[in-house]
């Protein structure tokens, strides 16, 4: 009776409370690990260059990921586009732990994403919503983060993004049973999964916060506003001194509801990164893939 | 009774609730201040053996609790809890442990299996988890899968490389309280 679908969840899980920082190359990755990141995600650039970069963005080398799966002990995760089930495929036969479908990189169909249940190695996949998660989840996301807004360092988004999924996942609690049928049309998801959120209160999959967080006072809001475990992508090594960085945020997380140590830790951590206001943003890679 | 969640980083919570479903009191452990009450048992969960180590580390709980368990405190490492306990890290357990030993997130895998002390099947979840190589004295083995050693006991130190926070069934935890 093993099921693959209950294994990749039972991974979120033991990532839970932790820093999923995002690396380009087997030294960065080092750095990750050593500061106390609970996986790394492997790419090619990171979101800020992307952005930077402009033109389409894919899946990485497969060279270059493999290259950091051996360099680190810690579970490496690797993005593919939305929809684009080849390069998935790709990931799994290299053994990826954890695959982004990522609205990072230039979406492959702007209708369908991924059937996930169609693979052994688990997703994560962005939501802005409850609807957005819990139709990744129905499609058989096993992980879920908020889209925020990649590459720009700036939390605004992800804030947005947690705090209308918490508020949402409250509402659906307060609901009364026979108002679940309409909610569950409304929200376009499977009965079922709407009722469980109804019942416990929380998404069926581990929740983490994404996109813009740049600080350990970032990544402790996402995590007391309700957020599981945070991922840094361009945050990190786009800052002035991105080991000790990393470290402030991994003790961030831990203890995120600790002002006193969350000073500390913020204390002296050279110049984050530049980071782009929401007003200059050319480019929404949240809106893709709904 | 009040058992200590260690809950630096990782699947803490699970353990918080199979507890809670047992009738036991628990606190969680993120820092020193934390530690130091007053307990009667500590529970190490699963996450990441790298980071819990360093935030022990640097958080300066590591010191303190080798002694303490040294000095009998009653503990039981589940995981990366189990990796914490071995001769490389805490060393308070004469185990040494092959980490990430079946490979990446495809080896992981679910198993009925027996458990010595404990009548019938348990259900055990595997993910990305260790086995112990080698026991030293005093170690008694409790359960092995495939001939990989997934579970044992030494003194008051008991460990189990799969997660039986994960599944309902309450017979693992309860055989760790019996030794608090």
């Amino acid at each position: 009776m093993e099921n693959r679908e209950t294994l990749n969840r039972n991974l979120a899980q033991m990532l839970k409370g932790g820093v999923i920082m995002d690396v380009t190359t087997p030294e960065q990755a080092k750095i990750a690990e050593a500061a106390g990141a609970c996986a790394v995600m492997a790419l090619e650039k990171i979101p800020a260059d992307i952005r930077a970069a402009g033109g389409v963005a894919r899946m990485s080398d497969p060279k270059m990921i493999k290259s950091i799966q051996q360099a680190v002990s810690i579970p490496v995760m690797a993005k593919c586009r939305i929809g684009h089930f080849v390069e998935a495929q790709i990931l799994e036969a290299i053994e990826i732990d954890y695959i982004d479908e990522s609205e990072v990189l230039t979406p492959a169909d702007d209708i369908f994403h991924i059937d996930k249940r169609k693979f052994k190695v688990p997703f994560v996949c962005g939501a802005r919503d409850l609807g957005e998660a819990l139709r990744r989840i129905n499609e058989g996301a096993t992980m879920i983060r908020t889209k925020g807004e990649p590459g720009t360092g700036d939390v605004i988004q992800a804030v947005r993004h947690l705090r209308k999924m918490q508020s949402e996942i409250r509402r659906i609690k307060s609901l009364s049973e026979d108002e679940l049928y309409e909610a569950a049309k409304q929200l376009q998801v499977p009965f079922d999964l709407v009722n469980f959120v109804h019942e416990n209160g929380k998404l069926p999959v581990v929740n983490f916060a994404a996109g813009g967080v740049a600080t350990p006072a970032d990544a402790a809001l996402m995590m007391q506003l309700g957020a599981e475990g945070v991922f840094v992508g361009s945050g990190i090594f786009k800052s002035g001194n991105p080991e000790k960085r990393a470290q402030a945020i991994v003790k961030a997380v831990t203890n995120y509801d600790k002002p006193e140590i969350l000073a500390e830790l913020s204390e002296d951590l050279g110049g984050a990164m530049v980071g782009i206001n929401e007003q200059e943003i050319q480019l929404l890679m949240a809106e893709r893939g709904k | 009774m009040r058992i200590a969640i260690l809950a630096l980083q990782g699947a803490f919570e699970e353990h918080r609730q199979t507890l809670l479903k047992l009738g036991v009191e628990s606190f969680l452990v993120r820092n020193l201040a934390d530690y130091q009450r007053e307990k009667d048992g500590m529970i190490i969960p699963g996450g990441e053996s790298t980071t819990i180590l360093k935030l022990l580390k640097d958080l300066s709980i590591f010191e303190p609790l080798k002694k303490d368990i040294e000095q009998g405190l009653p503990v039981f490492g589940t995981c990366a809890g189990l990796i914490m306990l071995d001769d490389k890290h805490l060393g308070t357990m004469n185990i040494t442990v092959k980490r990430n030993a079946y490979g990446r997130q495809l080896g992981s895998f679910f198993f009925e299996g027996d458990f010595d002390g404990i009548n019938g099947k348990i259900p055990m979840t595997f993910i990305r988890a260790p086995f112990i190589e080698k026991c030293g004295d005093g170690v008694k083995i409790l359960s092995t899968v495939n001939g990989n050693i997934v579970a044992a006991q030494q003194g008051r130190q008991l460990v189990t490389a799969f997660h039986p926070e994960l599944n309902d069934d309450l017979r693992v935890h309860e055989y760790f309280l019996k030794m608090c």
